[in-house]
């Protein structure tokens, strides 16, 4: 479960987002929507602290996952990271072979055991959907897969590190139609073992993929409801706009 | 409204644009063509070496006519000379001892008078002595040559050969009457004194890269990057200033040497001096690698220094290789701070606390003294030939290492 | 998991220690050569000829060299150099010809001074019959330079923006006419940053003048370009290596070499200045 509570926050003198406030149930998909700009991957990039990446950054508010503050003090940036999977929004594989782009976070979190890192390859890449694609392939470059396959690699190896919820920043956008279902069906699939935040700029995927939806605008929450209702009978007039076309 | 009366280009103008358009043009090539240029002449003249007798010029070697030695090479001629050969038999010849004979030992065998006037007796005087020694090998300017004198024989002597250049093992360029120009002791010398540098140079560097790229915060970058221009821009000889007075007292108190000229003295300062090439290019590599690549590893729970060493470090490995090739390039290349501190003895290297002496050193040092169009002269182009083709290797495989960078990308 | 959290302190650490290091380098050296030759330095040591066998005296005739040499080669880089660019840029497109142009100017820049060196005796003093002159110094140094001088000018042509070359034909002026009168202007700054880059470099040549220009002591000035020079580099060369009293020459070492420091520093700064002078009045533009 993931809770904002009153965020806040600024890069220099940009106000990104907006007292912000809400939660995100555990086993749901929660979709974020809204025009270009708004704030909903600032927001979610909250949730794995990628945002400390950027200079003069300023958060205030309280950002909860399973219950503990992950922005107090003394909190270990890697192991939430860990815990909190992301995938990008274009995929971004290491220039290694497949298998070592899967095996990297268990790498790079001190597993040692060859044959633990094997099983847990192919659990997740067999989790991504990919594993029959590969399999016979599992030392080749990962730049000779395409770009859906390059993108289920990169869910694959965030898998890999069992985290207990996975961020997706647009993660069809760069890929053809076929890859797009294929990856909103695999979404479908995680749905029950991981939390899901994913953001996107099609609202028909996230009609399709997710249990809820949030809509910002302007660095605001404008609307947060069930997806079923908030496409047929939203409760605010600018999100009735945006889904009807009439911005955005 | 008619239409507008069309402005006339005159026609000399037009001449004219056309030949400045072709003078550019012409200039466009004019690196191409001073290259060409450095090959011509560089090779013209070094190339000169090979053929040349092993005798100095202006010398001839005779020998008594029952000698059946058929001929000697330079090494052979030199050993004779310096007493290290000391029978006939050793050089394919008859079991005589042999009775090395420089030019000059005939005045102490006769007086002043028997040489005529105008010394036209000498070479008289001189077969006399070679009919009547039976191991003798005389050494002889050219004109005072007794040709024809019963019991004298002129001895055929061999020609330089790129063997005797690359495989010698000495280099005595004004040695008589055969000078030495093994080239091997240099060759060798250059590449201790670079790769030490290297060796000292690149973690060094690559360290400071990683910091400049990764870790330096906006004001540290500030300091660094002009610092690093200032080091490049420094003059070679300043360098060399600096290391003969500096750094060569300072490696004979600690290591408690004879003579603080040495190999170390001029890796250290070569180190120096391929600093900023080795931050510049592997910094710039490292700066390369995209933003998506590292986000990717961050979000996997790798700390930044994890994301550092097996993510960019790995994307940056051709442009970091091609830091490395380039840093050698630029210490075999050095002259003047070499010259300056590394003692410049033309033997082969031992260890990086004696003396030594590189390619580009040997040059500097030599060139001024040596005659033009002579073999030691040839010879030192031939080392300029030897420079160059190495240099031309390294920055065509810098190139190519780079191109690979390129291509990588997705 | 703490163990990876402790390897990046040490890793970091070790960096910051490292960049340290070259900074620590840099004033080392720098400071020495300050520290020991600020002192000798007057307007007596810039104005006057060396005395008593190099130990006394100052570096005039040095100084004054090396700006014939500086000016003699630039009178060789500059244009040669420019005009090899405007063709690369503005002429020839981006086919092979140029590439193989690219590649040539960077084997030209990696191939080491003394080989110039080499090279300018055996063409300019022996083929030519210059002799050891100002002039075969200068085209020695000047093919040294043209490199440094072509990059730079490509890439301050490059920096004009195209609407400014568009901007010029639709105007109905010839392509040469554009590069007269639009493109140069705007590259101008950019373009002079790349000569004194060329200087500060030239200036402290050693290795290409040792055969083909410089001398160890010369009572007189120079009055034509085919006598030949005292120069900085080779001066500080010399007198730091050879001479019958080396501690005495040590002080007018230190002088030299502190000149010599200021010369090339003061090069690097000013094109410095000039880039960003020049680099945000374009911006705004």
């Amino acid at each position: 479960m993931i809770e904002a509570k009153n965020i806040d926050f600024h890069y220099g003198d940009f106000h990104a987002l907006k007292n912000i406030s809400m939660t995100m149930e555990s086993n749901t998909v929660t979709a974020f929507i809204g025009p270009s700009g708004c704030g909903k991957s600032t927001f979610l990039r909250l949730f794995n602290r990628m945002n400390d990446l950027i200079p003069g950054a300023r958060l205030t508010g309280q950002c909860l996952v399973d219950g503990k503050d992950i922005y107090a003090k003394g909190v270990n940036v890697d192991e939430l990271r860990k815990n909190v999977g992301m995938v990008f929004q274009k995929p971004n594989p290491f220039p290694k072979s497949i298998f070592e782009n899967v095996a990297y976070g268990l790498r790079v979190n001190g597993v040692r055991d060859q044959a633990f890192i094997r099983r847990r390859v192919e659990e997740s890449l067999v989790g991504a959907a990919l594993w029959d694609e590969v399999k016979d392939k599992l030392k080749k470059s990962a730049y000779e897969l395409s770009g859906g396959q390059q993108q289920r690699l990169c869910i694959a190896r965030a898998l890999a590190v069992s985290p207990s919820i996975l961020l997706m920043d647009e993660p069809a956008s760069a890929l053809d139609p076929i890859s797009t279902s294929k990856i909103e069906e695999l979404i479908h699939s995680l749905k029950k073992d991981y939390t899901i935040v994913i953001v996107t700029h099609n609202m028909q995927q996230a009609a399709r993929v997710s249990d809820k939806t949030g809509f910002f605008m302007l660095g605001e929450l404008v609307e947060y409801n069930d997806t079923k209702k908030m496409f047929l009978n939203p409760e605010k007039v600018q999100t009735q706009n945006y889904i009807t076309g009439r911005f955005g | 409204m008619p239409p507008p009366h069309p402005i006339p280009m005159k026609k000399l103008r037009k001449i004219l644009e056309r030949t400045i358009e072709g003078i550019f043009t012409v200039s466009g090539a004019v690196t191409t063509v001073t290259i060409l240029l450095i090959v011509v002449f560089l090779f013209r003249e070094g190339l000169g070496l090979f053929g040349s007798p092993a005798v100095e010029k202006g010398y001839l070697l005779c020998v008594n006519t029952a000698n059946t030695t058929a001929h000697l090479d330079s090494r052979q001629i030199m050993d004779i000379f310096d007493y290290r050969t000391e029978n006939w038999e050793q050089v394919g010849g008859p079991d005589e001892a042999i009775v090395p004979f420089r030019f000059e030992e005939v005045f102490d065998r006769y007086p002043e008078e028997a040489f005529g006037e105008d010394y036209e007796l000498l070479p008289q005087r001189l077969g006399e002595v070679i009919a009547s020694t039976p191991g003798i090998i005389a050494f002889i300017p050219d004109q005072y040559v007794p040709d024809g004198m019963p019991g004298v024989k002129i001895l055929r002597s061999d020609r330089i050969t790129p063997a005797d250049f690359f495989g010698g093992r000495q280099w005595m360029p004004t040695a008589t009457p055969a000078p030495q120009f093994g080239v091997l002791p240099l060759i060798l010398g250059t590449l201790l004194v670079s790769f030490v540098a290297i060796l000292i140079a690149l973690p060094l560097g690559l360290g400071v890269a990683i910091y400049m790229s990764e870790l330096a915060g906006e004001r540290m970058r500030k300091i660094l990057k002009p610092t690093i221009e200032l080091l490049a821009g420094i003059p070679s000889v300043v360098y060399g200033f600096f290391g003969l007075v500096v750094l060569v007292p300072l490696i004979q108190k600690t290591f408690g040497l004879a003579v603080g000229e040495t190999a170390l003295a001029g890796s250290l300062i070569l180190a120096i001096m391929a600093l900023p090439t080795i931050i510049t290019v592997a910094e710039d590599a490292m700066r390369g690698t995209p933003r998506a690549m590292r986000e990717a590893s961050l979000a996997l729970g790798a700390t930044h220094w994890q994301t550092i060493y097996r993510v960019v470090i790995p994307y940056a490995g051709s442009g970091i290789s091609a830091a490395v090739v380039l840093g050698i390039g630029r210490a075999i290349g050095e002259t003047m701070a070499v010259l300056m501190v590394t003692g410049n003895a033309a033997v082969m290297p031992r260890s990086l606390f004696e003396p030594v002496r590189t390619i580009p050193a040997t040059i500097a040092a030599e060139l001024g003294e040596a005659p033009a169009g002579g073999a030691h002269y040839q010879s030192l182009f031939m080392l300029g030939c030897i420079l160059f083709i190495i240099t031309m290797i390294i920055s065509i495989t810098a190139e190519m290492i780079s191109k690979r960078q390129t291509n990588k990308g997705l | 998991m703490t163990g990876k959290r402790t390897n990046q302190r040490i890793a970091f650490w070790i960096f910051r220690i490292l960049g340290l290091i070259v900074v620590g380098i840099l004033f080392w050296i720098l400071g020495f050569i300050v520290w020991h030759g600020a002192g000798v330095i007057d307007w007596k040591f810039l104005t006057t000829a060396p005395t008593d066998g190099m130990t006394g005296g100052g570096i005039f005739p040095a100084i004054v060299g090396t700006c014939c040499l500086i000016v003699g080669s630039m009178a060789v880089a500059f244009p040669l150099g420019v005009m090899s660019a405007i063709y690369t840029t503005e002429y020839a497109g981006n086919g092979k010809i140029v590439r193989f142009i690219r590649i040539m100017t960077n084997n030209l820049g990696s191939i080491p001074s003394i080989i110039f060196g080499l090279f300018g005796m055996a063409l300019f003093v022996n083929a030519l019959g210059f002799g050891d002159s100002i002039i075969a110094g200068s085209f020695t140094l000047g093919l040294l330079a043209l490199p440094l001088v072509i990059r730079t000018t490509e890439e301050a042509l490059r920096a004009v923006p195209d609407s400014y070359r568009t901007g010029s034909l639709a105007l109905g002026a010839t392509k040469l006419q554009t590069i007269r009168r639009v493109v140069l202007p705007t590259a101008f700054p950019n373009i002079t940053t790349g000569l004194i880059l060329a200087i500060g470099r030239v200036s402290g040549e050693t290795a290409p003048i040792l055969f083909t220009a410089a001398a160890y002591f010369l009572p007189k000035l120079p009055t034509s370009i085919y006598d030949q020079v005292m120069a900085l580099p080779y001066h500080l060369y010399v007198i730091a290596t050879s001479g019958t009293d080396l501690e005495a020459t040590r002080p007018i070492a230190y002088g030299t070499a502190l000149v010599l420091i200021v010369i090339v520093l003061a090069m690097n700064l000013l094109a410095s200045f000039l880039r960003r002078h020049f680099g945000k009045k374009v911006k705004t533009n």
